[in-house]
């Protein structure tokens, strides 16, 4: 599996080593830091709790010892159970922070996710509200086959009533973990498993660091084509940057981070300075959220692109396990950065 | 825990329960009126002769219980103390109901008395009943919580998953099987392989009892019973209470799938005008006095009635609030 590369490809360091830090680092002291603020946060999960292990990625790691066992639960293997339990205690003032092992699990629980979590301040009329964050993880590369690593966001956007994040940098992760738990409304956070302990650049942020909700990142900025992306792809689109820009090509790259719902302002900013734009998701293509941005980006700036948008992601098959196929199945650095200068000629 | 005499109702909890039972009793007879006259258009699951149950449970709750109930589920709604004008202001989709008429029948909310999840998907007040009882006990308070559903649900994967957890938690949970003998148009026997729903408590090491739910002070026994244990910490409870639905799954429906004889006997033993003659009988109230008290339920029927008729329909500008806590922009 191909690992994110985040930095820019780095100069050769002469001085000191630049500081690095992970995802699952942001993530901990995201966790740690809110709960240290706030009593009514409650989190639940599988082997979520430090006698289980701390979480299977130990994320949650020491978050029981410190916080006590009634506020953080390590439940049966139950996500009905689990997304049930997190909402009833957010109906009466508590934040339960969900953990859901894996994206394909949240299917074991649609009926709590999108008949209940999404819909019950509107259907009671704004009378009760689910403050609840569900934590899932996912991502293709370790050979895990078709139930394992699906990307299911596109499901979860398309519920009115839910908000759908997905960082690619530990100081996102951070910031937008701690947003999340604030927020007022049931959110879908999606992490990405390859790249949990990838070493990227930057330190850890203090407890104040927010990253707002519905907010993309330009995280480089270019003029010729506009990438939009996220999760682990969004660093995949920032390596084809600089392949692409060897060929000539400014690319300017959008972390969407929330997908749901997505900064239609920045996305479209750019996409009147480039007047191309590519979308590059792990999720199947076909019906994926980059159709929805492509239909806005359509809709919206008809007559001023230099090219249709395109589109990058999964196949249209279940993930596979072989490696020669799961490499082929999902766009990398090198098809992004093709799909780049195509678009650009 | 207190013994079970602790839980015989006593005649004032045997009239409030018939006051509870008439109210139910009123509404559902003028829900139906309603719907046939086309005052208001509504898919509407009729609960007649089910109206013992959550009148004898709800007499055993404090306000400041918590009930997730279902699509069939005005009834216990009722006895925990829905209004009556804002109940039929939802009803009649009017932008003076509960949840602006934005919920409907099927989504009906009050948390002020506790009633916080309708839902219209079976088996589904489950899961969330225990996240109610995981806050209580986080609480340190002894609230408790009832998820009441149908014999149906006990057949779907949230029964299971809930049932073991809310055992393992030992959580302040009273499940409540409304058993009328019938998933939508299957019969028990054709869909559910236990002998009884009861039984089910067994295998997750928690008590299980059945009672004939149309018994007014049997019900309440079961009910106070259930109440009291999960009040003291000890856990929850499972009660199948037994009972029929007059009126079918939908109200509408043809019902050619309830054999006539069960249907025929089960309606000659309505449960409301038996408890009424009982109540009589037992010189607990009189005639006049469960009149009175049917006038002016009928009287505050007609008042919701009326000012749900009489009020707006939401702006279509509803559309964009309380999907988020933010509206969104148009």
């Amino acid at each position: 599996m191909s690992e994110t590369s985040t930095a820019p490809a780095a100069a050769k360091p002469a001085t000191p080593k630049p500081p690095t830090t992970t995802i699952l680092a942001g993530l901990s002291k995201a966790l740690m830091d809110a709960f240290a603020e706030d009593d009514k946060l409650l989190a639940l999960g599988e082997d979520l709790a430090d006698p289980e292990g701390g979480g299977i990625v130990g994320v949650t790691n020491g978050l029981s010892t410190r916080f006590g066992g009634q506020r953080v639960r390590s439940t049966p293997i139950a996500e009905q159970a689990i997304i049930g339990a997190a909402i009833g205690a957010s109906l009466v003032g508590y934040k339960p922070v969900a953990e859901i092992m894996l994206m394909n699990f949240t299917t074991v629980a649609m009926d709590m996710i999108v008949n209940h979590a999404a819909k019950l301040r509107f259907m009671s009329g704004g009378q009760t509200s689910v403050p609840i964050v569900i934590r899932t993880m996912t991502g293709l590369g370790y050979g895990s086959g078709g139930q394992h690593c699906d990307y299911l966001e596109a499901w979860f956007a398309h519920t009115p009533g839910i908000k759908v994040v997905a960082p690619s940098t530990p100081q996102d992760a951070y910031g937008l973990l701690r947003s999340a738990i604030e927020d007022p409304d049931p959110v879908l956070f999606i992490e990405n498993l390859p790249t949990y302990r990838t070493p990227m650049p930057g330190e850890l942020p203090d407890a104040g660091h927010r990253v707002p909700l519905g907010k993309a990142a330009v995280q480089r900025e270019g003029t010729d084509v506009t990438v939009v992306s996220y999760s682990r792809l969004a660093g995949e689109a920032r390596a084809a940057a600089e392949l692409a820009a060897a060929e000539g090509v400014s690319v300017e790259v959008i972390d969407l981070r929330t997908i749901s719902p997505w900064d239609r302002e920045t996305v479209l900013a750019s996409a009147r300075k480039t007047g191309r734009v590519l979308i590059v998701h792990e999720a199947v293509k076909a019906f994926g959220a980059g159709a929805e941005i492509a239909a806005v980006v359509g809709e919206e700036l008809f007559g001023q692109l230099k090219a249709p948008v395109r589109r990058l992601g999964g196949a249209y098959s279940a993930v596979p396990y072989s490696k020669p196929l799961e490499s082929a199945y999902a766009p990398d650095r090198a098809r992004i950065a093709a799909a780049i200068l195509a678009l650009a000629r | 825990m207190a013994t079970p005499d602790a839980f015989e109702p006593d005649s004032a909890t045997l009239l409030e329960i018939y006051r509870r039972v008439a109210l139910l009793h009123a509404n559902d007879e003028r829900a139906r009126k309603v719907i046939r006259s086309g005052q208001i258009a509504m898919v509407y699951y009729s609960y007649r002769g089910q109206e013992v149950i959550p009148a004898a449970l709800s007499a055993a709750l404090r306000d400041d219980d918590y009930l997730c109930t279902i699509y069939r589920g005005i009834h216990d709604m009722l006895a925990k103390g829905f209004p009556l004008d804002i109940l039929w202001a939802e009803l009649a989709g009017r932008a003076t109901g509960s949840c602006k008429g934005k919920g409907g029948p099927m989504h009906l909310t009050y948390p002020e008395k506790g009633i916080m999840v309708t839902t219209g998907v079976v088996g589904s007040t489950m899961p969330i009943a225990n996240g109610l009882g995981w806050a209580a006990q986080l609480d340190g308070t002894d609230r408790v919580v009832v998820a009441t559903f149908g014999d149906g649900a006990s057949n779907i994967g949230a029964f299971h998953e809930s049932l073991n957890l809310a055992a393992v938690w030992k959580l302040p949970v009273i499940f409540l099987c409304q058993n009328n003998q019938f998933a939508e148009h299957t019969t028990y026997e054709a869909g559910t392989s236990a002998k009884q729903i009861a039984d089910r408590a067994q295998g997750y090491n928690i008590p299980g009892v059945r009672v004939d739910g149309n018994d007014p002070a049997a019900m309440y026994r079961a009910a106070a019973q259930a109440v009291a244990r999960a009040r003291a910490g000890e856990g929850p409870t499972l009660i199948e209470a037994m009972t029929f639905r007059f009126m079918g799954h939908v109200f509408g429906d043809p019902d050619a799938y309830i054999p006539k004889d069960m249907k025929a006997a089960a309606m000659a033993d309505d449960p409301v005008p038996k408890f009424r003659a009982r109540l009589i009988q037992d010189g607990i109230a009189t005639d006049d006095q469960l009149s009175a008290i049917e006038a002016g339920i009928e009287a505050q029927i007609d008042a919701a009635v009326a000012f749900a008729l009489a009020s707006p329909f939401p702006e279509t500008d509803e559309l964009r609030r309380d999907v988020f806590a933010e509206e969104i922009a148009a």
